[in-house]
């Protein structure tokens, strides 16, 4: 489904992403673990078309489509979203307002009628109650004044709501309280499904704990520099990061 | 963050809708201003000799007047004798009877708008003047307000028909020698809309007028006379619109209010002349003097404003609360785009005692527009237990458009509470990326922040208006972003 070639990317002229090949089938979720500045962040923006940086070199496909092609909207009713490692507060927007406009925006671009008033609000309480997330949150301003562990909440809940074939989810764990992790991880876990894929992308193991990954990923430097399954992230957690730079040094 | 701007501009920039001519055959009088051409006016609304004096005496000391120039505004030099102050695009006969005798391209403009002037299809609960240019062409639903004497028509109407009122409130609350624009349109006024709200009538439709300029080189100078008295209501609505023409309209109008005990007056309106091209040409100057005077005890007035077009917008709603315990809002959503300049706010003169006025202003400029706020709140000497809360936010769209504030407060007695809030935000691109990112399109991003930044005044409009707001809102700030 995705599948990701000699991908290149710089941000003001910097080259961040030096040659990325990376393949993620249905069903599947894949790891992404590296020191800080190692390009997981710049790899997840520019799946989802972030203006800020540019690609340079390389393609991207998605269910045979060149993502490249796309703009970030329509990337998004492709099936690909992103929660975000710091969700923007926008004031004066309801999330409600927000999520009626995300879905029924996502519903024209596959020829569906956009749903009713009442439709939309059940569909709201059902989605809601995957993340735990209380109705006071819901009526609120997008992600204004929520705690941090309240913003991955909204993104897990924002997931549910759009119903992603492909999930990105960048230091999801950052800031979470181990009951909120649980939480988080718990609704990741319910929205899996066998054609559903996801990439987790964190510095820890903890959160894959709790989302088992099926293969782990080291980027280092721009690019993938090991992959294994999943006990590589336990060796990460013994070891560091040291081992994999003096290997890749060699 | 280079492409990111890029997608931004790249936005297909809306046209104004409005923008159309009609073709109807106009009686304009010659361009120029003299005595002669006040007389010329007064003549062909077949005035009495006392409102001529008024216009002349009017005419001789805006002569001695020099243009105010301390508004944040950059006006070019407009040349009063090179406009046509007269404009009458009905047929010869006079003022139609019935809907037959209503030239049909007039209607038709009007039904093009969004107005439909015959009484079965109009939105119902709402009476409405139309005018165009200088005349008022029609006005609906005279005769079923009439029986709850409620006077509702052209002003020049009530001249003939209600001669007495005109003369008692006549600038009574916005005299002649109050500014430059008022000095003008007390000599040169055409037609506007006249309201008398009898004692005890709570008026039971919003009654709304639709200004229209239509002919070119010609200013529109219309009148507004509201007078509610004792113990009634009403909700009043004001539209406007102009067509795309590249030389510069004027358009200086004056709104006069008197609120009686007890009485309330809604006054809202949804300003959308021509703002000009995405180059500044061309545009409409609305230079207006709207004032309202509280007269009476416990009596109320609000005001509230949706302003996205002109190309230059000097105008400061105010009230006077001369009645003990009389309060007085004003709410403002003001965008500028482009090249278009606001300079706009209100007035709180407090003379009563226990008089409240609320402040709530929010500006929103993007492109190259410069967009102001400017209040004043001043609470007299012998004013006891005056309340002011003022709060003005400014929204920024990209970084060539400039918010400013100009508060100004001016307290005479120590048992006054006065309070201001003021921020200012920017809509930034991470904002609006999160919402690509939800499957949400950056134009429609910008509206659904845009209609939460505004929506507490939004949510003061008559239902039918706060829908067109929001997509006037969304529309006005198309391209806008970068």
């Amino acid at each position: 489904m995705l599948e990701i070639k000699d991908l290149h990317a710089s941000i003001n002229g910097k080259e961040i992403l030096k040659g990325i090949n990376l393949v993620v089938k249905p069903g599947e979720v894949h790891a992404i673990m590296g020191p800080n500045g190692s390009g997981k962040s710049t790899l997840s923006s520019v799946l989802v078309g972030n203006p800020a940086f540019e690609v340079t070199k390389g393609s991207i496909s998605f269910y045979g489509k060149d993502l490249m092609q796309l703009s970030p909207e329509d990337r998004s009713h492709e099936g690909i979203f992103l929660s975000f490692q710091y969700p923007v507060e926008i004031p004066g927007v309801s999330m409600v307002n927000f999520m009626r406009a995300a879905v029924n925006e996502q519903r024209k671009y596959r020829n569906q009628l956009p749903l009713s008033a009442s439709e939309f609000l059940k569909l709201m309480r059902d989605k809601r109650a995957v993340v735990e997330m209380d109705n006071k949150l819901a009526n609120r301003s997008v992600n204004e004044g929520f705690s941090g562990g309240e913003k991955k909440r909204n993104e897990i809940f924002q997931m549910a709501m759009l119903e992603p074939r492909l999930s990105i989810l960048d230091e999801t764990d950052s800031g979470l309280d181990i009951d909120a992790l649980r939480i988080v991880a718990q609704g990741v876990n319910t929205l899996k499904s066998a054609e559903t894929s996801t990439i987790v992308i964190t510095h820890y193991q903890r959160l894959l704990d709790y989302i088992k990954p099926d293969i782990v990923h080291v980027l280092y430097n721009g690019r993938i520099v090991k992959t294994a399954g999943p006990e590589l992230a336990l060796q990460l957690e013994d070891r560091g990061y040291d081992w994999i730079k003096e290997e890749v040094a060699e | 963050m280079k492409k990111g701007n890029n997608i931004i501009k790249k936005f297909t920039k809306e046209k104004y809708k409005y923008g159309f001519t009609t073709d109807v055959h106009t009686d304009i009088i010659d361009k120029g201003l003299n005595e002669d051409v006040i007389r010329l006016i007064s003549f062909k609304k077949e005035e009495p000799e006392w409102l001529l004096e008024f216009r002349l005496k009017a005419y001789r000391h805006w002569l001695t007047l020099e243009m105010p120039t301390w508004a944040h505004l950059t006006i070019p030099p407009i040349d009063y004798q090179a406009i046509s102050y007269y404009a009458d695009p009905r047929q010869k006969k006079k003022g139609p009877k019935s809907m037959d005798e209503v030239d049909p391209e007039l209607l038709k403009t009007f039904n093009k708008l969004g107005i439909p002037l015959e009484e079965q299809l109009a939105l119902s609960g709402m009476a409405v003047d139309a005018v165009m240019d200088s005349v008022s062409v029609k006005t609906t639903f005279k005769e079923a307000l009439l029986d709850k004497g409620i006077i509702f028509c052209s002003f020049s109407e009530a001249v003939r028909e209600h001669p007495d009122l005109i003369k008692k409130y006549l600038g009574s609350v916005v005299g002649y020698r109050d500014n430059f624009f008022a000095a003008l349109n007390s000599a040169v006024f055409s037609d506007g809309s006249f309201v008398y709200i009898p004692k005890g009538v709570r008026c039971p439709m919003e009654l709304s007028t639709y200004f229209r300029i239509n002919a070119a080189n010609t200013g529109q100078f219309e009148r507004t006379l509201i007078v509610a008295d004792d113990d009634s209501y009403v909700s009043y609505l004001e539209g406007c619109t102009a067509p795309m023409r590249d030389e510069n309209q004027l358009h200086a109008a004056i709104v006069e209010i008197t609120v009686h005990d007890r009485a309330e007056v809604k006054y809202s309106t949804v300003q959308n002349w021509y703002p000009g091209d995405a180059e500044g040409k061309g545009g409409v100057f609305n230079f207006v003097t709207k004032r309202g005077n509280c007269k009476g005890v416990n009596s109320k007035l609000s005001w509230t404003q949706v302003e996205t077009g002109s190309a230059i917008t000097w105008k400061y709603p105010s009230c006077i609360l001369t009645g003990d315990n009389s309060s007085a809002e004003f709410y403002s959503v003001a965008v500028t785009n482009n090249y278009q300049q606001a300079d706009t706010g209100t007035k709180m003169i407090h003379l009563g005692n226990n008089t409240k006025s609320t402040i709530i202003s929010k500006g929103i400029s993007a492109g190259h527009s410069q967009n102001s706020y400017r209040g004043l709140v001043r609470v007299a000497e012998k004013t006891v237990g005056a309340r002011n809360y003022s709060q003005c936010d400014s929204l920024l769209l990209g970084d060539k458009c400039g918010a400013h504030t100009f508060p100004y407060m001016d307290v005479h007695n120590e048992t006054a509470v006065v309070e201001h809030e003021a921020t200012t935000s920017k809509i930034s691109e991470d904002q609006l990326f999160y919402c690509n990112q939800r499957g949400i399109k950056t134009e429609d991003a910008i509206g659904l922040i845009v209609n939460g930044y505004a929506k507490e005044v939004i949510n003061k409009l008559p239902m039918e208006f706060a829908v067109e707001a929001q997509k006037l809102l969304a529309v006005s700030l198309e391209g806008s972003v970068g």
